[in-house]
């Protein structure tokens, strides 16, 4: 995983709520079997609408997405994440996000930032008025921060860790291998298998 | 202070607990689909990781197989599920392919074949994983990465959700279903309304729910937002599993069901939010909207987006009612449907096929009619009580097991601006189909659009 520490860049206004997973990238783009080449899935079908914000050439290399209440709710499909990051995005900021979809993105290292929906439109507001202008995502400083303006976010110790550190989720886990080991000797003996 | 369900059975599956950290949770299922699975095992075999516990694991094939016989025609869905075969033989993987007397829905045969218990965790590439609580355990979605990390550890590091209680009183009038029960609760309490939380459905109205209710409610909160969904176990449970496949058997049957009593909500336990629902007000239920949460009475009208006082579920309204085609206003049992669809992880029992045939049994289709069983064994068991020939007499098309037009990923789908009631569990923009409108329905009410062409209650059937 990208370590993440802070991000500086332009940003889209999506002023759109429940932004589903089925919209981020639809279903067809998921027979893929690899883990590469699912930018051109991206709002497929939004996409596809000449006046979508993203087909506006004055937020082309934008690389954080400003969007309304619910992104990425529904669907499990970590191909949404794959997609965004694909395509330029380093960080998505609404006022609520799909748990899935969250968890997702923290094991990849783009970075969900929950922000209040005034604050949220005010960032939305500043990238209409100027395409240009630029966001500052900190993670170390937990803040966002908008020319002399700034707000703070809250994300729990130890993603903000794993994040900064760019760390393997795996390989901590198989520190405590040992941890499992006994764990799996105390199961309750009905507990089915499989096979 | 005693502990909630959700409390119970976290604890119990907690390997490692530490300051400032996620707990390490065990799981004891993990149930594997072609889509979201490729990119964990390649993760494995470049990391060098095998699979910890194949024996806790079971592989299905099922959101992209065609739903009638033969191969699959599309390149890219047979390599996807030919690479499910290769990574199961390779790892060592009970896979349950095309053909297969097992094959079904994830969420269907895990049950069917009594591997979903009380009391476990029970985890998914796929959101719908909440079907399971249906049991009394904890049962959740995951992402591609955290496939390959159940892969590789049997467990999970996660955060425990709050608890939500939703209460259902009364009991659920004659006609209204557990689809209607769950879509009315997601209205309620919005697509949001449950994030961060595991709800736990009790009242009346719950317990009288077959198991094929109970999951049908289960299988929807994610529609919600919660992560989870459960029920305690209770006779309807411990009748249900009794005899299946991976059930215990004598003497280990009567020592889990002895714990299995104790999973319940302790009378003195406190849940961060408490939601009421009074289930004897309700009628059959179906969606207007683009998200699950955009519902209202079969007997209402297409609402109004002033009625939103929300200016964020007033744009969304909006949006909906230009994307569906409909105006404000309409009665919602005066919109035609082009096709129904009566399957998915949510209605794809055998109940539920029941309740779909008992209204067609002597009628007619007039729409395009999808009858898709969950799974090769409901599709087994529908034939032998011949409910295959009651939808053919009727004019519905019988169907092999899969996913079908719950998701546009097989040959089952809507073409742009086609409308569906549909059984399944999302009417997002073009869930079904690039321009697909879906209204989210319950068997009864399919069955029922079926015959008349516009969204129709079954008592409204001359």
């Amino acid at each position: 995983m990208e370590a993440f520490t802070t991000h500086t860049g332009r940003a889209v206004p999506l002023r759109r709520s429940n932004v589903d997973t089925d919209q981020i990238i639809p279903a067809v783009w998921l027979k893929q079997v690899s883990r590469t080449g699912f930018e051109n899935g991206l709002f497929a079908a939004w996409r596809e609408d000449p006046s979508f914000i993203l087909n506006n050439p004055v937020y082309q290399g934008a690389s954080i997405l400003l969007s309304g209440p619910d992104f990425g709710t529904g669907s499990s499909r970590e191909h949404a994440v794959w997609a965004l990051q694909q395509y330029g995005f380093r960080v998505v900021i609404a006022a609520r996000f799909g748990d899935i979809f969250r968890n997702n993105s923290t094991k990849m290292g783009l970075l969900p930032v929950i922000l209040p929906s005034e604050v949220v439109e005010r960032l939305q507001a500043a990238a209409e008025a100027d395409p240009t202008v630029e966001i500052t995502v900190d993670l170390a400083e937990r803040e966002v921060r908008l020319g002399s303006e700034a707000w703070s976010f809250e994300i729990d110790d130890y993603t903000r860790w794993r994040l900064m550190e760019g760390l393997d989720d795996i390989g901590l886990t198989l520190r405590h291998a040992d941890d499992i080991a006994v764990y799996e000797n105390g199961r309750q003996p009905w507990l089915p298998t499989t096979v | 202070m005693g502990r909630t369900l959700a409390e119970k059975v976290w604890e119990q599956h907690v390997v490692r607990r530490a300051d400032g950290e996620p707990d390490l949770l065990y799981i004891d299922l993990h149930l594997i689909h072609e889509v979201t699975s490729p990119q964990a095992f390649d993760g494995l075999r470049m990391a060098g990781r095998t699979v910890r516990r194949p024996d806790l694991t079971i592989a299905t094939e099922d959101h992209n197989v065609p739903t009638v016989l033969g191969p699959i025609s599309d390149p890219v869905s047979r390599t996807q599920v030919e690479t499910l075969r290769k990574n199961a033989a390779e790892f060592g993987i009970r896979l349950h392919p095309m053909g297969d007397a097992g094959q079904g829905v994830v969420h269907i045969i895990g049950p069917q074949f009594g591997l979903t218990q009380p009391g476990m965790t029970i985890v998914c590439g796929d959101s719908h994983t909440s079907t399971h609580g249906a049991f009394g355990g904890i049962a959740f979605g995951i992402g591609t990465s955290e496939v390959e990390h159940v892969l590789a550890t049997q467990t999970l590091p996660a955060y425990r959700p709050k608890t939500m209680a939703i209460e259902v009183t009364g009991e659920l009038p004659v006609g209204v279903t557990a689809k209607d029960l769950i879509l009315a609760i997601i209205a309620k309490i919005g697509t949001g309304g449950g994030q961060g939380y595991i709800v736990e459905y009790r009242g009346e109205a719950i317990r009288k729910l077959s198991m094929e209710g109970r999951m049908t409610v289960c299988n929807m909160s994610i529609e919600a937002g919660a992560r989870a969904g459960m029920i305690a176990p209770d006779e309807t449970t411990f009748a249900y599993l009794k005899g299946r496949p991976h059930a215990p058997s004598g003497e280990a049957w009567d020592a889990a069901v002895e714990y299995w009593k104790g999973l319940r909500t302790d009378d003195d336990a406190v849940f961060d939010k408490v939601v009421e629902i009074d289930a004897s007000t309700l009628t059959p239920f179906v969606t207007w909207g683009t998200n699950p949460g955009q519902g209202a009475p079969l007997g209402s009208a297409v609402p109004s987006p002033e009625e939103f006082d929300d200016p964020i579920e007033r744009s969304a309204a909006e949006r909906a009612l230009e994307y569906m085609g409909l105006s404000a206003g309409t009665p919602l049992g005066e919109i035609p449907v082009d096709t129904v669809f009566v399957g998915s992880c949510t209605n794809g029992r055998l109940e539920d096929l029941r309740a779909a045939a008992d209204i067609l049994r002597g009628r007619k289709v007039v729409t395009r009619t999808l009858i898709v069983p969950g799974s090769m064994q409901v599709k087994k068991a529908a034939e032998e009580e011949g409910l295959d020939q009651v939808f053919k007499d009727a004019g519905a098309e019988w169907r092999e097991a899969g996913c079908s037009m719950c998701l546009g990923m097989n040959p089952d789908t809507l073409k742009p601006g086609e409308r569906s009631a549909s059984t399944s569990n999302r009417n997002f923009e073009g869930r079904q189909g690039k321009g697909g409108r879906t209204h989210l329905v319950s068997p009864q009410v399919a069955a029922a659009t079926a015959v008349t062409g516009k969204l129709t209650a079954p008592a409204d059937l001359a």
